[in-house]
């Protein structure tokens, strides 16, 4: 492998603290890096510099040299080279760092700059912060704190704008609150390449809307209610909903397809809010698609399944299936479970001297954040060794099987048997052991059911398309009358015969450690959380379904290789 | 959008003096309102996809700029200078006259057809005010008087077709 070539480093000057820096940082960018906070609300790390709210205006300077010889002028009351400030303030982040670039941002020129425009950005801006979604998280109402004059001076009247425009299906917009930062109207045109926001009737009246006839419908609008540094987008299913400051937040992964992008869950006693994106450079940079951020809903779905009985009973029912029908056992895994799921499954289809077969979905990618692959671990399963090859859409050898009597007993772990190609007549035919949360056909033609847990009610761990190993942690308490897969797994595994497996994490991953080669060095609890990325070379022959999507080339296909 | 074909040529002969298409927007709109008088609901559409750009980012051109019409105007446009000099000499005076003499408000298209009286910015003829442009044409020192003579010179136009 080739190691990076080293990114050209420059040093600058940043309120007396020296730093090197890669070229091409910004110096907002730059300063963050010292811990030196400049304000600002246009500027946004992923998407293109305008320049146009001008609250980052910093004081810099170039240290002096003689035009004539270029040698450098000395200060003779410091002894170190004179440093030639701009005398009016410039923008942090259209400043490109260079090298001996000295900047100030706490000086008396910014400080007054910041007051100025502060002062402008409120002229117009509604005093809604009791009633605004956005109160609590609102770059406005920080920086009016930390760098406003305090008091308003504004005697005339504000403008009156629209206070309720559906831009689209998810997304609400006060274009009072508006601060025109045009964040929302870039993100639309660079990341989501729907370009169909922008400012109708510039000037004092400058209003942000949606083109007459279109709508903000792509599936990554609410990324601009995120990028949003005001309350002026907000989210349609979460306004006036709860105020975020008593919202709990626990990182997640979005499990509807195999890019893994990170999340955050935002939860109050036990019920989840929203879901909003969680910064990942290498998987999703700030973005998030909308149809990953209703996923939560599944938690207080209606047809969550709940036990009647307790779980030893329900043990002791499957364990005498088990035992009526030895080799006569299929499992049917799951892509949707968890790294720790899986390897409880592999378990389970050991000691039942059972094949496990999985149920591969496959969907459109949008090159962005939702691949083809609408399983999130599939690669989990070929890490742990519950699966050699990538798993088919329908179930036809167990189907032939079952129908020549081969198969008596059928464990499907959260995946639905009828979705997955068999017929009723085949699932009558055979005892199905069920282990999943919600209700549909194989629930309902089920002999045994384990009620289990959504995403957001356990911990575990996925890997992504880029076989970069995310942990995602539990959000809210488990429902009334569901169980942890994990503990329902383990209690089959015995009843199957096989050997005793902790259900609690940190104990599990020392056996998983010790059993799987690929994650002999991992923890749980040292997981980064932005992943881990793990060999991928014993799986480079098998054919992916995913196309490119944000941060993911898929390898060249051998094929093609192979005839180029 | 029904363009003459003249107009069309032109739009197609406009573009090509931009390094980037994009750039032909502010040519093409004009264009289009002198052909039609203004610029029509469909304006953002038709320039988006002559220039491969999205509607939104014409919308965005046509609402910025005040002499970009989004609605019809009368068969002439009187315009009317509201700043500094004529002020003081009378131009909300003569705006009022000739508001009278088609029986019609400012903005709107007079009863007959014939005229849209407007308050405009500095026509750059201070010396001369109060001074008003109906259509290209400046006339100047126009007080009520030459207001009511000018009014019925339109009038009597307007009978002759």
């Amino acid at each position: 492998m080739i190691a990076p070539a080293k990114p050209d480093l420059v040093t600058v000057n940043i309120d007396g603290q020296e730093i090197a820096v890669p070229k091409g940082t910004n110096v907002i960018e730059a300063a963050r890096l010292v811990n030196v906070d400049v304000p600002h609300y246009c500027y946004h790390p992923k998407l293109s510099v305008v320049g146009n709210c001008r609250m980052c205006l910093i004081e810099m300077g170039m240290p002096a040299v003689d035009p004539a010889t270029k040698a450098p002028i000395m200060d003779p009351a410091t002894g170190k080279q004179k440093i030639n400030w701009i005398p009016r303030p410039q923008i942090g982040c259209g400043t490109n760092v260079s090298p001996g670039l000295h900047v100030k941002t706490t000086s008396p020129m910014v400080k007054d700059a910041r007051e100025g425009v502060m002062e402008f950005l409120l002229i117009n801006h509604p005093l809604d912060c009791p009633i605004c979604d956005q109160a609590g998280e609102c770059k406005l109402q920080e920086q009016a704190t930390g760098y406003g004059r305090g008091y308003s001076r504004f005697v005339e009247q504000k403008n009156v704008k629209p206070k309720r425009t559906q831009l689209g299906p998810r997304v609400t917009l006060d274009d009072e609150r508006c601060i025109l930062c045009s964040r929302c109207i870039r993100f639309s045109k660079e990341i989501a390449q729907d370009d169909v926001l922008g400012f109708v009737d510039r000037g004092s009246y400058s209003t942000l809307t949606c083109y007459p006839g279109k709508k903000l419908e792509n599936n990554y609008s609410l990324n601009t209610v995120d990028i949003c540094p005001v309350g002026a987008l907000t989210s349609t299913d979460f306004r006036f909903k709860m105020r975020v400051w008593f919202l709990k937040q626990t990182n997640a992964i979005d499990t509807e397809s195999s890019v893994g992008a990170n999340t955050l869950v935002w939860s109050r006693e036990g019920t989840i809010y929203r879901i909003t994106p969680r910064r990942n450079d290498e998987v999703n940079d700030t973005w998030l698609a909308d149809s990953a951020r209703v996923l939560y809903k599944a938690v207080k779905a209606a047809d969550r399944l709940a036990a009647t009985e307790t779980i030893e009973v329900l043990v002791a029912r499957a364990a005498a299936l088990f035992k009526s029908t030895p080799g006569a056992i299929a499992v049917v895994g799951s892509a949707r479970s968890t790294v720790e799921e899986q390897f409880f499954t592999r378990h389970l289809a050991t000691a039942l001297k059972a094949s496990a077969q999985l149920v591969s979905r496959v969907g459109q990618g949008d090159k962005l954040l939702i691949s083809a692959d609408r399983n999130p671990n599939v690669r989990g399963a070929l890490v742990t060794g519950l699966i050699k090859t990538l798993p088919a859409q329908q179930l036809t050898d167990l189907a032939a099987q079952i129908d020549a009597g081969k198969i008596k007993v059928v464990v499907a772990i959260n995946e639905d048997l009828a979705a997955a190609g068999l017929t009723a007549a085949q699932l009558a035919k055979v005892s199905i052991v069920y282990l999943g949360a919600h209700a549909n056909a194989t629930s309902a033609a089920a002999k045994v059911v384990f009620p289990t847990l959504t995403v957001f009610e356990k911990s575990g761990t996925y890997v992504n398309q880029q076989f970069r190993i995310q942990k995602t942690l539990k959000a809210v308490p488990a429902a009334a009358g569901a169980t942890d897969d994990l503990v329902v797994l383990a209690q089959l595994v015995a009843a199957a015969g096989g050997a005793a497996l902790p259900a609690e994490l940190g104990l599990l991953w020392k056996v998983i450690a010790a059993e799987v080669p690929a994650l002999a060095t991992m923890t749980f609890a040292n997981l980064p959380e932005t992943g881990l990325v793990l060999d991928a070379t014993p799986y480079a022959a098998l054919p992916f379904v995913e196309g490119e999507t944000l941060h993911y080339k898929p390898a060249q296909p051998a094929v093609a290789a192979a005839t180029a | 959008m029904n363009l003459k074909p003249e107009t069309l040529s032109k739009i197609d002969e406009v573009i090509t003096h931009y390094p980037t298409k994009r750039s032909a927007t502010l040519p093409l709109l004009h264009l289009i309102q002198e052909d039609v008088g203004h610029l029509p609901p469909d304006t953002s559409e038709w320039v988006a996809a002559k220039l491969e750009l999205q509607p939104i980012n014409v919308l965005e051109v046509i609402t910025f700029y005040p002499m970009f019409r989004q609605k019809p105007i009368g068969r002439r446009h009187i315009k009317v200078c509201r700043t500094l000099s004529c002020a003081l000499l009378g131009g909300y005076k003569t705006c009022a006259a000739f508001e009278k003499e088609f029986h019609t408000h400012l903005g709107e298209v007079s009863p007959d057809g014939e005229v849209t009286v407007d308050f405009v910015e500095c026509l750059a003829s201070c010396g001369t005010a109060p001074v008003v442009m109906i259509d290209d044409e400046l006339h100047e020192k126009v007080d009520c008087a030459k207001a009511k003579q000018l009014s019925d010179q339109i009038k009597a136009e307007a009978k002759k077709r």
